[in-house]
């Protein structure tokens, strides 16, 4: 597969990047982390969303990072920056009172109605391995009218069944995500190394919407957990442009640390 | 203004942090006190609760100190980096033993020193709708609001450390402290902790805090100490002081995943060291150099004079 991305002159990250980007059309206020998400955010403010605001949990609203940050509390966030507020206002008044219209979270498992765990592999009071937590994921995934999943697809990581739900998604009952009355619509689409994903809107279940180029259904299939739903249209991921890699390789990530 | 309550940071921590406390350092990412976390450790405390947010290098490094028997945080990783291991073995292997935890998100947190900045017996948030944290945390309970709509809510309790340890670019003597930069939870912990040490980059004449009241964050009321200690914070920046020394977050994932080079550290820059004067001399000029960022001053306003 990366040799065959090699041909295709680009990486599996930059077409992660490249498809996660142009999900953001048109958004106004999202929710950064850091890594991926945050050069997907900063590709997405230079081509399809001309008014995004980065806000970050740490307390930054209307971020221009002059730098790849390393942790969403980097001083490049700050400078220049349209507002910095306290933790409580941003939680309080940005997230529950329902202005993010998208944010991105990510974990170390995703089950197929898009909920996430990032507590535990194992057993809570004794985990395998013990993972950071909700930090804000979890009322980030209530809040956000959109949730976008960034992942690298494995068995190991899309399972059939939680360790532990930090996060919720949808709940397999579309009656009652109807009547959660969440500001939050929970996740609405998945992008991985190898396609990307919408969520049924009868079901609430992941749904294979496109492959990237080079990549096969078989390959879906043995990088995951349970037998997805394929869409009836299913397409290919249109890669990345000229312009999309020039961005990422000269401006967003120019020593290649999250994008090699 | 009060009197003055500068005193050095062997001082502070003798006199306000004891066996058995829930300490607070807190500082999001930005404005973490190290050099207090370190002289913790010097001191030998024991049995501590540990709160943080983001318990950060700086717990991973006090708690292999052996001065922490629990934890309380929302985020519990190196930033940008992934693990904090000397946590992760008294977690996932009881090695050198079991260490007690309690968890909430983010939101969580910030609401648990909101309550105990406000005096308020619990707080709602609306949070942890079908997730698994409740479960595991008792302290989080689900309530129905008293009002019509009948809102299900979540409530936690407030946190009120026994101390708190929070760092800021100045103050002048008596505590009257000034942040700018990321906030974190600085003034809600002051607020709600029963003791307070406020720990600068530098301590300034009142009248440069006055000139700029809408700055201050933190005020003497609440502040039992003063410490001056330039360069406190490192790993850890200060904004418009330092950057945050991203080269020595990572070198820690190296150091602290092995429990021998993780004790060599300790011993090398925190127990062999009187100060943390003496851990600036060692890094040496070279690295301080290298963090210094350049400049970029805010405007100025005018509060206008009303005699």
């Amino acid at each position: 597969m990366s040799d065959v991305a090699q041909e295709l002159g680009y990486s599996k990250s930059e077409i992660m990047i490249a498809a996660s980007a142009r999900q953001l059309a048109g958004v106004r206020n999202c929710f950064v982390g850091v890594g991926l998400p945050n050069i997907v955010c900063n590709l997405a403010q230079r081509t399809v969303a001309p008014e995004l605001q980065l806000v970050y949990e740490s307390g930054v609203f209307g971020a221009r990072p002059e730098r790849l940050p390393l942790s969403i509390g980097d001083p490049t966030l700050v400078t220049g920056a349209t507002a910095v507020t306290s933790m409580y206002e941003l939680f309080a008044y940005y997230l529950q009172a329902g202005l993010i219209d998208v944010a991105f979270l990510g974990g170390a498992q995703i089950d197929r109605f898009g909920n996430l765990n990032t507590t535990v592999i194992g057993s809570y009071d004794r985990p395998k391995v013990r993972l950071p937590g909700s930090g804000g994921a979890c009322e980030i995934a209530i809040h956000a009218r959109q949730i976008l999943v960034i992942m690298r697809q494995a068995q190991r990581s899309f399972v059939d069944e939680l360790h532990f739900r930090t996060s919720p998604g949808h709940s397999g009952d579309p009656a009652h995500d109807a009547a959660r009355g969440w500001s939050g619509s929970g996740p609405t689409a998945v992008v991985t190394d190898l396609g990307t994903y919408g969520f049924d809107a009868t079901t609430g279940e992941m749904t294979l919407m496109t492959l990237h180029p080079g990549v096969s259904l078989e390959d879906v299939r043995a990088n995951m957990g349970w037998d997805p739903r394929v869409a009836d249209d299913l397409g290919e991921t249109v890669p990345p442009s000229t312009d999309e890699l020039r961005l990422i390789r000269e401006d967003l990530d120019p020593g290649g640390v999250y994008t090699k | 203004m009060g009197a003055s309550k500068v005193t050095t940071m062997q001082d502070a921590v003798r006199e306000l942090v004891r066996d058995g406390d829930t300490v607070a350092i807190e500082g999001f990412t930005h404005l973490i006190c190290f050099a207090a976390g370190h002289e913790i450790v010097r001191q030998r405390r024991r049995g501590l609760t540990l709160a943080r947010m983001t318990p950060d290098v700086i717990y991973d490094q006090m708690v292999a100190g052996g001065v922490a028997d629990k934890l309380i945080f929302s985020w519990l990783g190196n930033p940008g980096v992934g693990s904090l291991h000397a946590i992760r073995r008294r977690i996932e292997d009881h090695d050198p033993g079991p260490l007690e935890i309690e968890e909430y998100s983010h939101f969580g947190m910030v609401s648990r020193y909101v309550a105990g900045a406000s005096n308020l017996p619990f707080f709602p948030i609306r949070s942890y709708y079908e997730s698994d944290i409740p479960s595991v945390n008792p302290n989080i309970v689900p309530m129905t609001s008293p009002y019509e709509d009948g809102a299900q809510v979540y409530v936690v309790p407030p946190l009120q450390p026994d101390v708190a340890i929070v760092h800021a670019q100045r103050a002048d003597e008596s505590g009257d402290a000034q942040i700018w930069g990321l906030l974190g939870c600085q003034k809600e912990a002051a607020f709600a902790a029963k003791r307070v040490i406020v720990v600068v980059e530098e301590v300034v004449p009142e009248a440069t805090i006055r000139q700029d009241p809408n700055r201050t964050v933190i005020p003497s009321a609440v502040v039992d100490a003063v410490v001056e200690e330039p360069l406190g914070c490192h790993p850890s920046f200060v904004q418009g002081y330092y950057d945050r020394d991203n080269a020595f977050y990572l070198d820690w994932d190296r150091i602290a995943r092995d429990p021998e080079t993780l004790e060599a550290w300790l011993d090398e820059w925190i127990y062999g060291l009187a100060s943390h004067r003496e851990y600036v001399e060692k890094w040496g000029a070279a690295r301080w150099d290298g963090l210094r960022p350049e400049e970029a001053w805010s405007g100025e306003v005018n509060y206008g004079r009303y005699a």
